[in-house]
């Protein structure tokens, strides 16, 4: 078998290599096995031509798992790549060489990410940071030292590394938020810079961190809600806004500031709501959903609304979390109640979302017009939306006018409606007292004619349970039901033996012989569960010599106020999920979630966050910044001289050696990497030419230190 | 992270598998093929499905399902957005992403995948890195190969992968400057049985093409906009400040903005439908009368119209004359399309007829709503106007050009 393969493999001509790799590759892509050519392909993993050699790159990944012996055979040739003078083959040596899944070559490939975090290319050091997690996954003995370099490369100041990192940081050791503390402003800064998915991780990262380290800024709500509530029922206006008042007086007897940092990251990541990946904006909104004050959290309605235009798989996780954040905050989708509406040509499962944002957002003031709406959605040709559109009425707020409508739907043609309507009527005229006999003689008259079994049932079970509203219809109504017993199914016939009960209890003198005959039928039922019932029964409601103590209480039994069902949402309280991600769709917790953790009690200490020593980039917060702006300022003369630079850490008060640190560090530089530096300062000068008035201070200072540098 | 990923067309079969992580057998795929089957329409397919080892999630595109396996926990939209972005840059190569195309490229396409993800994670997914290293398929070049042997692969190493502005190549040159700007707007409305407007708003983007030389920066002045997201290569910062729009662009085609126009600024909805749709109790017939009729345009014609119309279930053929363009119905899918054309307020297109239906079948509950698609050439509905384009930096003249034009979203129309 492919002998053919091994000797164009084996020939002098790239081209015929080329080939031969092309097939292989196909035949990878089409899932067959070609293990079988292990020996003859990687021989050619030192080939010149560059094509043929990314093909064995992508032959051996694949299979050096089942080879190891051979596949150990390559390994010289990337560790020579690795100590390639050119970064960008430096990096696919180091990205080849640590998907190789062979456990022998474990301390290789730690050495090889080791040197390669400190290696001047930033390009190199990310390949380093998407290695680490390759080798955890290959042997979790190496935390330790995986910890090290992640804690090493956490530090980095470039955009290129940030979001691989924090991926490697996701991975290896989520728990070490200790990590992060000094990491945390830098990161947040960088972060409008790092590749858009690389900002997805980290905004989920620095997520969690928020709520480790700050405290809630929201920690009034719960009275604050308790008082707006209020405000629905209470006219006078100013009684609330005292109760308010008092309210946020008790609350604010440490009144809450929010952390600089915590305020830091709202602000950074705001601007991402605009990004053009969804996933960014999915991430953003759940930061600010998890994080931000109540007032602020708005301003995420308006980019996930814009989402829905999207394809049609975005929209169904978009709606999903929609759906939850609706639940808790309403406020904030209503003005986009419209974007909710329905579409004919909406597939089936994102109607259904759709309906639940609708259903969640309902409230006094728009019912009339979303039912209105949803009058349009029963007509559908889609049976099992009209079917969750009829739900979804049963669970709008405001009870009258959902009932009057649900009573109009019980004469529609379709038999479905009638019985979805039915069921949820049932549950609704459960929740109020009964004053609507109207509505249940209505329901009594359709037993002639609806068929499906569960509405049958429903109304059996409402005209039992209120058949002292409907003295006169309830026992011709079970002399209908004793003369079609036989034929009907399981769940009616269970519902026959309860109205024929509580009649009993109720009104023995019209039905005392069609319950003994209903019982008798039952009696001999197929099913069992019908004759233990009917058993059952019989003993509890006729009163005989034998029958015991319980005889007395048997209306007390039959006829006990029923808690009216609870209907609600399926969507609420998944929010102690974090939004956006994998668990909360699922709505059970994933493999490697990690757990959103509650807001602390007290604050722990900011300082934690303090660099100590001042830095060359950004790494302080704005504030700072902006202090710098407004002092009269070094000019570049100003600059070299060492204490100025104590200015930058302001008001950190160990940073005494600041300036010697700096000079220091300046010096150390070797002439290669100084290049290096300048020239990706240079990219990113172009770059914010005319980026905001802040920065500049900051070039001027660096332009200065490096004077110092030279100057010593 | 991303583990596997596997290609499926619309008869089941797996015609392409690439593996990120340790390979995963493609009886995996048995659970997707269950939801699907459970499913009965493609669309309803829940793009995420738990099995008992993995987690699918898998996107619909092009008749093709894209399905990922994953096996710990990621943001869903992650994957999915991403494997969109693997669609668009098969779109972006292959000029469409079918089966046959990826079939017939298989090897470029699964280069393409090994630089998009590594370890599963996402590498390189800006078109102009990826182009730089896997030049795409043209004819000429598949002929020259085969001659001489060389190969797609770039020789020159992806150096747009170190640079802070990734999506633009280092060093690009042209004879020609040329600077285009297409603002695209669509409508989306739900019309209702009466001709009011429950629901509309705009949707707008701003795709350019861009061939210019070296570095330059191009200033636009769009009016306020509700709500937009950006291409990563404009500036916020001068955005929020000014409202204008600063960027370093892209080489080649992009999409450099998208809007939306919310329903609280009036839309203006450039069509009108007239229609008269009954069925009749136990005759298994019905009356089938659309009229389409040009609203106030701004003196622009409206052009392309389509309508199309999922009949009910019920309906077994439809006999119809059009006064203008041509009309076909599917007695399978039961979908009504018909192709307009222009609209001409002087005489304005008209279907009408008998629409027949099952014997014996019920009456059909609902009439079936309608779906329009027209165009409007060099009109920007929301009135949106580029007012200035300016270029820094560069000493050559450039040649601008801006386009208008509107056309229907989801346009829906309540029978």
């Amino acid at each position: 078998r492919h002998d053919d393969l091994k000797e164009m493999l084996d020939s002098n001509k790239d081209s015929l290599k080329l080939e031969a790799m092309k097939r292989i590759v196909a035949m990878i892509a089409r899932g067959k096995n070609a293990s079988d050519l292990f020996p003859a392909v990687v021989k050619n993993v030192a080939c010149k031509n560059i094509e043929v050699k990314k093909l064995v790159y992508v032959y051996l990944v694949r299979y050096a798992e089942e080879q190891q012996d051979l596949a150990l055979l390559s390994i010289s040739t990337f560790q020579r790549g690795l100590k390639d003078p050119n970064q960008l083959i430096r990096a696919s040596a180091l990205r080849v060489l640590s998907s190789i899944r062979v456990p022998i070559i474990v301390p290789i490939m730690m050495l090889a990410i080791k040197e390669a975090a400190s290696d001047m290319s930033p390009y190199v050091r990310k390949t380093a940071a998407h290695a680490i997690p390759k080798l955890y996954s290959l042997d979790s003995d190496q935390k330790d030292q995986l910890i090290e370099v992640i804690e090493k490369l956490l530090a980095d100041k470039t955009t290129l590394v940030a979001g691989s990192v924090v991926m490697a940081f996701e991975e290896v050791c989520p728990e070490r938020i200790d990590l992060i503390h000094k990491n945390y402003r830098k990161l947040c800064n960088l972060l409008i810079d790092v590749e858009e998915w690389g900002q997805v991780v980290i905004i989920n990262m620095l997520t969690r961190y928020a709520r480790t380290q700050f405290l809630s800024p929201n920690q009034n709500e719960s009275l604050l809600e308790e008082s707006t509530e209020k405000a629905f029922y209470g006219s006078e206006e100013e009684d609330t806004k005292d109760a308010k008042a008092e309210a946020a007086s008790l609350a604010k007897r440490k009144p809450y500031v929010m952390d600089p940092d915590h305020r830091l990251l709202l602000r950074n990541t705001k601007p991402l709501l605009q990004s053009r990946n969804a996933a960014v904006v999915m991430a953003v909104a759940q930061l600010y959903f998890h994080l931000a004050p109540k007032a602020e959290v708005g301003v995420i309605a308006k980019a996930l609304v814009r989402l829905l235009r999207s394809h049609s798989e975005v929209q169904y996780v978009v709606l999903q979390n929609v759906a939850t954040m609706s639940i808790k905050r309403r406020g904030m989708f209503e003005p986009y109640l419209k974007s909710f509406y329905i579409r004919s040509t909406d597939p089936t499962q994102i109607k259904i979302l759709k309906l639940e944002v609708l259903t969640n957002l309902a409230n006094e003031t728009n019912i009339s017009t979303i039912l209105r709406e949803f009058q349009t959605y029963i007509r559908s040709m889609d049976k099992d939306f009209v079917a969750a559109t009829i739900q979804a009425i049963g669970r709008g707020r405001g009870p009258p006018p959902c009932l009057n409508g649900l009573v109009q739907l019980l004469s529609n043609r379709d038999e479905l409606v009638v019985a979805e309507s039915v069921v949820v009527i049932k549950k609704l005229l459960q929740m109020q007292p009964a004053q609507h006999s109207e509505i249940i003689k209505h329901m009594a008259k359709l037993t002639d004619n609806i068929q499906v079994p569960m509405a049958r049932a429903s109304i059996l079970w409402l005209i039992g349970e209120y058949c002292e509203h409907v003295p006169k219809i309830a026992p011709d109504v079970l002399r209908k039901m004793a003369k079609s017993f036989t034929n009907e199914e399981d769940i009616v016939k269970l519902q026959v033996i309860n109205l024929a009960a509580k009649l009993y209890l109720t009104n023995s003198k019209q039905s005392k012989l069609l319950t003994q005959y209903v019982l008798n039928l039952a009696k001999y039922d197929q099913n069992y569960d019908i004759r233990d019932r009917a058993r059952f029964i019989r003993q509890l409601i006729v009163p005989t010599e034998k029958s015991g103590a319980l005889n007395k209480y048997a209306k007390k039994l039959f006829l006990a106020q029923k808690p009216a069902p609870i209907l609600e949402s399926s969507f609420k309280d998944r929010d102690h999920f974090q939004l956006g991600s994998l668990s909360h769709l699922l709505n059970a917790k994933a493999v490697g979630y990690q757990e959103l953790p509650d807001w602390p009690d007290e604050a722990p200490d900011p300082s934690v966050r303090n660099v100590e020593v001042p830095e060359w980039t950004k790494c302080t917060s704005r504030e700072k910044r902006k202090e710098k702006v407004e002092k009269p300022f070094y000019s570049d003369s100003e600059g070299e001289s060492g204490p100025t630079e104590s200015a930058d850490s302001g008001e950190d008060p160990v940073s005494e050696g600041g300036g010697a640190t700096m000079v220091a560090q300046g010096t150390l530089c070797s002439g290669s990497e100084e290049e290096e530096e300048e020239e990706e300062e240079e990219g990113s000068r172009e770059q914010s030419e005319d980026e905001e008035e802040e920065k500049k201070p900051k070039r001027k200072e660096k332009e200065g230190t490096r004077k110092a540098a030279q100057g010593s | 992270m991303i583990h596997s990923l596997f290609l499926i067309n619309c008869s089941g079969d797996i015609f392409l598998e690439k593996h990120w992580r340790s390979v995963v057998s493609q009886s995996v795929c048995d659970y997707f093929f269950e939801a699907q089957e459970k499913a009965i329409d493609v669309e309803n397919v829940p793009p995420v499905i738990s099995t008992p080892h993995h987690y699918l999630i898998s996107i619909y595109r092009d008749k093709i399902f894209f399905v990922s396996v994953i096996q710990t926990e990621v943001p869903p939209l992650f994957v999915i957005e991403f494997l969109h972005r693997v669609a668009d840059t098969f779109q972006d190569y292959f000029g469409e992403c079918s089966e046959t195309a990826i079939k017939d490229n298989v090897v470029i396409v699964y280069e393409l995948l090994e630089e998009m993800l590594d370890n599963g994670f996402p590498l390189a997914t800006e078109s102009n890195i990826l182009k730089e290293l896997i030049k795409p398929p043209t004819i000429l070049r598949s002929v020259v190969n085969s001659i001489t042997g060389s190969s797609n692969v770039g020789d020159t190493l992806p150096t747009g992968q170190l640079s802070n502005i990734p999506w633009r190549r280092a060093g690009v040159k042209y004879t020609n400057n040329e600077a285009y700007f297409d603002v695209i707007e669509e409508i989306d409305a739900i019309i209702d049985k009466s001709g009011s407007t429950v629901f509309a708003e705009i949707q707008g983007v701003i795709d350019s093409c861009i061939k210019l030389s070296g570095m330059t920066l191009s200033f636009m002045n769009p009016r306020l906009l509700d709500d937009v997201s950006f291409h990563p290569c404009i500036r916020f910062k001068r955005w929020e400040s000014e409202r204008v729009l600063s960027f370093i662009p892209p080489d080649g085609n992009f999409r450099l903005i998208s809007y939306r126009v919310s329903s609280q600024n009036l839309v203006a909805i450039p069509v009108y439908v007239k229609h008269m749709i009954s069925f009749k109790e136990n005759s298994s017939s019905g009356r089938f009368d659309v009229t389409i009729g040009p609203k106030q345009n701004m003196g622009k014609t409206v052009e392309g119209v389509v309508m199309t119309v999922h009949m009910p279930k019920a309906v077994l053929n439809m006999n119809l004359t059009a006064t203008q363009g041509s009309y076909t119905f599917d007695p399978v899918t039961k979908v009504l399309t018909w192709d307009v054309g222009k609209i001409t307020p002087q005489k304005l297109p008209n279907l009408k007829g008998i629409v027949n239906l099952q014997s014996g079948a019920p009456k059909p509950e609902e009439n079936p709503s309608l779906n329009i698609q027209f165009k409007i050439q060099q009109l920007a509905i929301s009135g949106l106007k580029v007012n200035r384009l300016d270029m820094y930096g560069e000493k050559y003249k450039p040649f601008k050009g801006v386009k208008y034009i509107t056309k229907a979203g989801k346009f829906q129309v309540r029978t």
